[in-house]
């Protein structure tokens, strides 16, 4: 599951990314949007015009879940399950999702849960059938916050599996001491880092677009989604050199040792 | 040479204030504009967070909290009997510390508490 917390700190954006790079390592994967009445994985990826069913429907038995799933026809192997965006969040019991999440596991690699911001019934869903957590924050005092509560809420639930993505991270801020540093972060939270996502105006683009950034081959957040993307698959990777986005003042001083 | 004086102060990181200041107790309202002075930002974040973190963790579920009463409970009846309904146990929280406050009024100690120890 994909958890923050905090809203807008990029947990739908970094399911849709990761979902997107996995299914083009190979893997069939099926994101699960939990953020019933508020629902945004479909704009993200681009798929919005072609929900029939949605989670809500597959719990209730109006229909069985493949009817419900919208396969992503650029990859072939990357499906939808969208929320409901009429209902609430009560509309799902925490045991219904772990039903489900149990019949998704049989049929896919990877099953993704985008779970919804806050600590309410929505986020007890997407924990009920999750194996491991991907607790998403910003280098922000609050966004840290949050996800410590979150991290907290993750052990007393059982989930010990979880790991760290720090999005929207700046280099050069940080450089300048005006955001926190990645080991900050690990730091305070005491949690292992699955990876950090730089900030980037591409992001913004490709959610416009409706593409995941990670299909744009270029460096940046898509570079760094497809290096996380691969550390869950076991692979170990190297964090990404960040110092590039820093440009030529950035190389420069890096050149002549001023730190 | 000048020009590399120029540079060396330009790019330069402002040095870093270590520890929080005395007067950084409350909101960040008076920090947040003169970031610039006084000290980097990087660290007041991460100093403000460290404090906030320490009473945000510093809460116990009411389970906990009643489980942790009655095990206490449990070790005091060895030595004494306590009013149980009129005993409190709570985190009282002051500007340095939190503490844990328990209150058990005792109605009456054993006697032979000695023996109970051995």
């Amino acid at each position: 599951m994909v958890t923050s917390g905090k809203g807008g700190v990029g947990k739908t954006t970094t399911t849709a990314n990761i979902g997107t790079a996995l299914s083009f390592s190979g893997q069939k994967v099926v994101l699960v949007d939990t953020d019933i009445g508020l629902r945004n994985l479909d704009v993200v990826l681009g798929l919005e015009n072609r929900i029939v069913y949605d989670l809500v429907d597959v719990i209730a038995g109006n229909c069985r879940y493949k009817q419900a799933l919208i396969r992503d026809k650029r990859f072939g192997n990357l499906f939808l399950l969208p929320a409901a965006q009429t209902k609430d969040k009560t509309a799902v019991r925490p045991e219904e999702m772990q039903t489900l999440c149990e019949e998704l596991k049989e049929n896919f690699d990877y099953v993704i849960i985008d779970c919804p911001a806050g600590i309410e019934r929505g986020f007890y869903n997407a924990i009920a059938g999750a194996e491991r957590a991907i607790v998403v924050t910003t280098p922000e005092v609050s966004a840290v916050r949050d996800a410590d509560r979150i991290i907290g809420l993750l052990e007393t639930s059982g989930l010990r599996d979880s790991k760290l993505l720090i999005n929207r991270f700046r280099p050069r801020m940080a450089r300048q001491g005006d955001m926190m540093e990645i080991e900050d972060v690990i730091d305070i939270l005491a949690i292992d880092l699955l990876g950090v996502i730089p900030d980037d105006e591409k992001i913004v683009i490709s959610t416009n677009r409706g593409e995941p950034a990670v299909l744009d081959n270029s460096w940046g957040a898509g570079e760094a989604f497809r290096r996380i993307a691969r550390r869950i698959q076991g692979e170990e990777v190297p964090l990404m050199d960040l110092e590039v986005k820093t440009g030529f003042f950035g190389r420069l001083r890096k050149i002549i040792g001023i730190n | 040479m000048k020009l590399w004086d120029s540079l060396k102060k330009m790019f330069s990181t402002p040095k870093r204030q270590s520890g929080t200041p005395a007067d950084s107790s409350g909101n960040g309202g008076s920090s947040s504009g003169a970031s610039s002075t006084s000290g980097n930002s990087r660290d007041q974040a991460r100093d403000r967070l460290r404090l906030v973190l320490v009473h945000d963790r510093a809460t116990i579920s009411p389970v906990m909290m009643d489980k942790l009463k009655e095990e206490l409970m449990q070790t005091l009846s060895r030595y004494m009997q306590v009013d149980e309904v009129l005993s409190i146990t709570r985190l009282e929280q002051t500007e340095k510390e939190i503490r844990l406050v328990a209150t058990f009024p005792i109605l009456k100690i054993n006697r032979n508490y000695a023996e109970h120890i051995s």
